[in-house]
């Protein structure tokens, strides 16, 4: 019993914040969704309506569509460039450590900056990538001004942003890998490749699931990128959910329909990652 | 014993802090809770930062002077993020006394309660001279046949162009005369690539779209308001007469590559001929050395249109200090103080009729033709107010041109699928 209130003395700091700016809010969010609020009146209650309009809203399954696509670039993108990533980082080599810190610092960077840094160097008028490109004889895209390279533009700005992460996550698996292992596999005759493909990345395969699952997620919810780079243009070509949601909470004054959207993404995101961790039984290996 | 005391007594000194904290909060709203009159008033801006904060804290210590008593807190925001922020505030009950609202978005705030109606107000003050108010303006910001908010500004867009630029290519000043073929000749003429010279610039905004309907004779609603009608052969050509400038005789979205106030760089270095811009430009131009500019109300099509916005000073339906806030709109509006430092300053237009104001306005130079200012009033074109959805139309039609402009719609597409989609938010 003493224990118990000791326990719970412990956990109440942090479950009072859960509960005050976390699951507050949420319960907050899926009551608001049922109301049709403006902000600035009175709300009034309207049931599952804001819910049957997103059934019928182009424009917010255009918003899911490009969500998808994003997903579709980013997600492959940073999982594969990040394992690239730790494995050179994983080498014995003078100054690792600087190299280490070098490829964290855009993670933690402000996703503004890092957004802006990358509107600037995607320029398509005198942007530094399409001048290099314009050097060796290349007329560089619209980049973000043109509706088909929108998107790859944020994906490339989010990749650079959060490869170091993924690295990071990757590189603290593949050190956790007993050495035997593999010094075992390379008696055997075992090539790189061949270590890879039968020791590594089955051994990495837990913290591969990990940064999967958050990068989903966190993928789901892009926005900042967006909205800095894009604002969802050109023409609504890579309006993304999240920017959808604020638009209308906060331009449209319509919070009622906003927070239903957030519902539907908070299910989205939620079933999802159930079928992750359904799914992670026939690839995840714990030791 | 010793411990648990001196927690109490630091704890009692936090709470003091705290209630002293607590008091100086409470002394921001001043005065007794019964006097509405005397006290603080706070007033929500957009239109005072950057250019004009000096200019707002000459009329606030006049205001303050006459009025003893009464301090005004001037919080100010971009444009852009403002009504972010306003509805953020009034939802969070911490609404402004006193805050700026156009014509566009005043309907809105008035449906939702969230302003007080001023004709009391007005009907009690000795100082109030309805008369001395710009007529249209004051019917613009009624809302159910009561006043909502005193006018304070207006203003409208007019042609700026280059004078150099046109001598130099051997043009002919643009007149009141001029329609759409006369700029697009004229354009074409003074747009000089090699050179970094363009010959026009016009958004591809919903703000133009509307105007340029307008002024090509077309109606952006149906007669009852039901119905969106900007996609018909009058929209398109519009439409088209927008989208006929970028890449030709104006940048493109690409060639900008999103630099803010690209527009304005070019114009006053000197590399723009004419320019679709509003009058508050008028005042960074005039004190850009080397650059001889002049306006004239913008060419029209079938009949000429011109684009005002109106901005006026609404009191929060929360205020505790009614009957002071009331004054400081007063002020804004119609004093004597404010119409001479907007004018000097060229802070948009006072909405009030002065004409021995204007006259001294109308003398100023440049532009040699300030006469435009106000020649555009006869033919005013407001743009279409959709109640409660205005922000979310606006970004429909925008998005529609900005289909068209790169090439995911024809513009009959991407205006069908605007005037649909406009269509359906009418309730």
């Amino acid at each position: 019993m003493r224990t118990a209130i000791a326990v719970a003395g412990f956990l109440a700091p942090s479950l009072l914040l859960l509960l005050g700016f976390w699951i507050g809010p949420m319960l907050g969010t899926a009551w608001v969704s049922l109301q049709d609020w403006n902000l600035i009146g009175v709300p009034t209650f309207v049931g599952l309506d804001n819910y049957t309009e997103l059934l019928s809203d182009a424009e917010f399954h255009a918003a899911l569509g490009h969500t998808l696509a994003y997903l579709a670039g980013y997600l492959p993108l940073v999982l594969v460039s990040g394992l690239a990533v730790a494995l050179l980082l994983d080498a014995k080599l003078p100054a690792m450590t600087l190299y280490r810190a070098t490829f964290f610092l855009p993670v933690i960077s402000s996703w503004v900056a890092v957004s802006l840094l990358w509107k600037w160097l995607l320029n398509p008028a005198d942007g530094l990538v399409n001048r290099i490109l314009g050097m060796v004889g290349v007329a560089g895209p619209g980049w973000w001004t043109d509706p088909d390279w929108a998107m790859p533009s944020v994906v490339l700005a989010s990749v650079w942003k959060d490869v170091g992460f993924v690295a990071v996550i990757l590189l603290a698996g593949l050190q956790a890998i007993p050495r035997d292992l593999l010094e075992a596999a390379a008696l055997d005759g075992a090539g790189w490749w061949r270590k890879l493909r039968s020791i590594t990345l089955p051994m990495l395969s837990p913290s591969l699931f990990f940064v999967t699952v958050i990068s989903l997620i966190n993928g789901f919810q892009v926005f900042d990128q967006v909205w800095v780079m894009t604002e969802g243009g050109p023409g609504g070509a890579s309006s993304v959910v999240v920017e959808q949601i604020v638009k209308n909470a906060f331009s449209y004054g319509r919070v009622g329909y906003a927070s239903a959207m957030s519902m539907v993404l908070f299910a989205v995101i939620l079933l999802v990652t159930l079928v992750q961790l359904r799914l992670q039984r026939r690839w995840v290996h714990y030791e | 014993m010793t411990t648990r005391r001196r927690f109490l007594t630091a704890a009692a000194g936090a709470f003091a802090a705290m209630s002293l904290l607590a008091a100086c909060g409470q002394d921001g709203s001043g005065g007794g809770a019964d006097d509405d009159a005397t006290g603080t008033v706070t007033y929500f801006t957009f239109s005072a930062a950057p250019d004009h904060l000096k200019d707002l804290d000459a009329i606030k210590a006049e205001f303050e002077k006459q009025n003893p008593g009464i301090t005004v807190q001037v919080q100010t925001a971009a444009y852009d993020d403002y009504f972010t922020k306003l509805q953020t505030a009034i939802a969070g009950g911490t609404a402004p006394d006193t805050f700026e609202l156009n014509y566009e978005n005043f309907v809105t705030y008035a449906r939702a309660g969230a302003l007080l109606p001023l004709d009391e107000k007005a009907k009690a003050d000795k100082d109030y001279d309805a008369n001395r108010l710009y007529l249209k303006a004051r019917e613009a910001f009624q809302f159910k046949g009561k006043l909502y908010a005193v006018p304070s500004t207006f203003s409208d867009v007019v042609l700026f162009y280059n004078k150099k630029l046109f001598d130099a290519a051997g043009v002919a000043y643009p007149t009141a005369d001029w329609t759409w073929a006369d700029e697009r000749a004229a354009a074409q003429k003074l747009t000089n690539k090699p050179k970094g010279v363009y010959g026009d610039y016009q958004p591809v905004t919903f703000h133009e779209f509307y105007k340029a309907l307008a002024q090509n004779g077309g109606s952006f609603l149906s007669e009852d308001g039901k119905k969106a009608t900007f996609n018909d052969a009058k929209g398109l050509e519009a439409a088209q007469w927008l989208l006929s400038k970028p890449g030709t005789v104006q940048p493109t979205v690409a060639e900008i590559g999103g630099k803010a106030d690209y527009d304005t760089a070019l114009f006053t270095s000197g590399k723009l001929a004419m320019w679709h811009n509003g009058i508050w430009q008028i005042s960074k131009l005039a004190g850009t050395a080397g650059l001889d500019f002049d306006i004239v109300t913008e060419p029209g099509s079938t009949q000429k249109a011109n684009a005002v916005f109106m901005n006026a000073t609404a009191v929060s339906a929360k205020t505790k200090k009614a009957t002071a806030a009331w004054k400081w709109a007063r002020f804004l509006g119609i004093s004597q103080k404010a119409v001479e430092t907007r004018l000097a300053s060229n802070w948009e237009l006072p909405a009030v009729n002065d004409q021995a104001a204007f006259d001294n306005y109308l003398k100023k130079t440049p532009p040699a033709n300030r006469q435009a200012v106000f020649d555009a009033l006869s033919d005013i074109a407001l743009p279409p107010v959709l109640d409660a959805q205005q922000s979310k139309m606006q970004d429909i039609v925008t998005q529609a041109l900005e289909k068209a402009a790169s090439g995911q719609a024809t513009p009959q597409q991407a205006l069908d699928e605007a005037a649909s989609a406009v269509t359906g938010l009418i309730k």
